[in-house]
């Protein structure tokens, strides 16, 4: 294990954990950041330098300014921030946990890990995956394109403020 | 060169912190990111396992991780939109305040 892989696995851990028990969500948000960015200096370690770049740009370009966006959206008069925790927590760690060691225990019976790596690193070049893409892999494209552009229509129309709904009248407040 | 083991252990640290963060926050955007975490260690799992496979030249995993990255984006697309709708129904955010279709 190199020194570089454990600063990264080190930050990456740390972010998480941050994103996921922050009180404040902006905070929250920052720490999902750091987090992707760590990932995409992972995967440039594995050698994988168009899903880093990719990495940073769809996550902390677009899905954290959107996760930003959106609390900054849904914070109003939210009476229920400073309520305290319906359920107990405890579960859900001891769910979590449990999926750990289970996978965990799994990863360290296979012996697909003793495997050594590779010594040279696989060309993954932009123009590789181009090719491949343009070849292979034209019909998944054509897929995720298509998906994608569904998703966007669907998520605008979603969120889109019904006017004839919201005008006679206010939002009721509920309980 | 650091092995495959500590990339799948990281995987599934990373994959364990979003499922306690799903299954215990109340907040709906905080359950997003934590699924967006568990999004994430599946990531890393198929980019670790593609350095490591017999066949890296032909970049199965690579395009694996491509595509799962473009759906994960769309998914988070839809979710927020979800929880910003969910949000001017209720002026609430809180996850157990949306149980109208609990059965």
């Amino acid at each position: 294990m190199t020194l570089s892989f454990a600063i990264l696995a080190l930050l990456v851990v740390v972010a998480s954990a941050a994103a996921m028990s922050l009180r404040n969500l902006i905070h929250c948000a920052l720490a999902l950041v750091v987090l992707f960015i760590g990932l995409a200096a992972l995967y440039m370690q594995l050698h994988a330098q168009f899903i880093g770049l990719a990495q940073i740009l769809v996550y902390v370009g677009a899905v954290a300014v959107l996760i930003v966006f959106a609390i900054l959206l849904t914070r109003g008069d939210d009476p229920t921030r400073a309520a305290p925790p319906a359920a107990l927590p405890v579960w859900g760690v001891v769910i979590a946990l449990a999926v750990f060691g289970v996978i965990a225990g799994a990863v360290r019976s296979s012996s697909i890990t003793s495997r050594p790596p590779p010594a040279s690193p696989p060309r993954a070049a932009v123009k590789q995956i181009g090719d491949r893409l343009m070849t292979d892999y034209v019909l998944p494209l054509e897929v995720i394109g298509l998906l994608l552009t569904a998703a966007m229509i669907g998520a605008v129309i979603i969120a889109l403020r019904e006017k004839e709904a919201a005008k006679p009248e206010t939002p009721t407040e509920r309980p | 060169m650091t092995p495959l083991f500590p990339y799948l252990l990281l995987s599934a640290l990373l994959f364990a912190i979003g499922l306690a963060g799903a299954l215990t926050r109340r907040h709906a955007i905080l359950v997003l990111i934590g699924i967006e975490l568990m999004l994430n260690a599946a990531n890393l799992n198929f980019i670790a396992f593609w350095r490591f496979g017999p066949q890296a030249e032909a970049l199965h995993g690579l395009m694996f991780a491509v595509f799962a990255i473009a759906i994960a984006a769309a998914e988070a697309a839809v979710g927020l939109a979800l929880i910003i709708a969910i949000y001017r129904h209720r002026r609430s955010t809180d996850l157990d305040q949306a149980a109208a279709l609990r059965g």
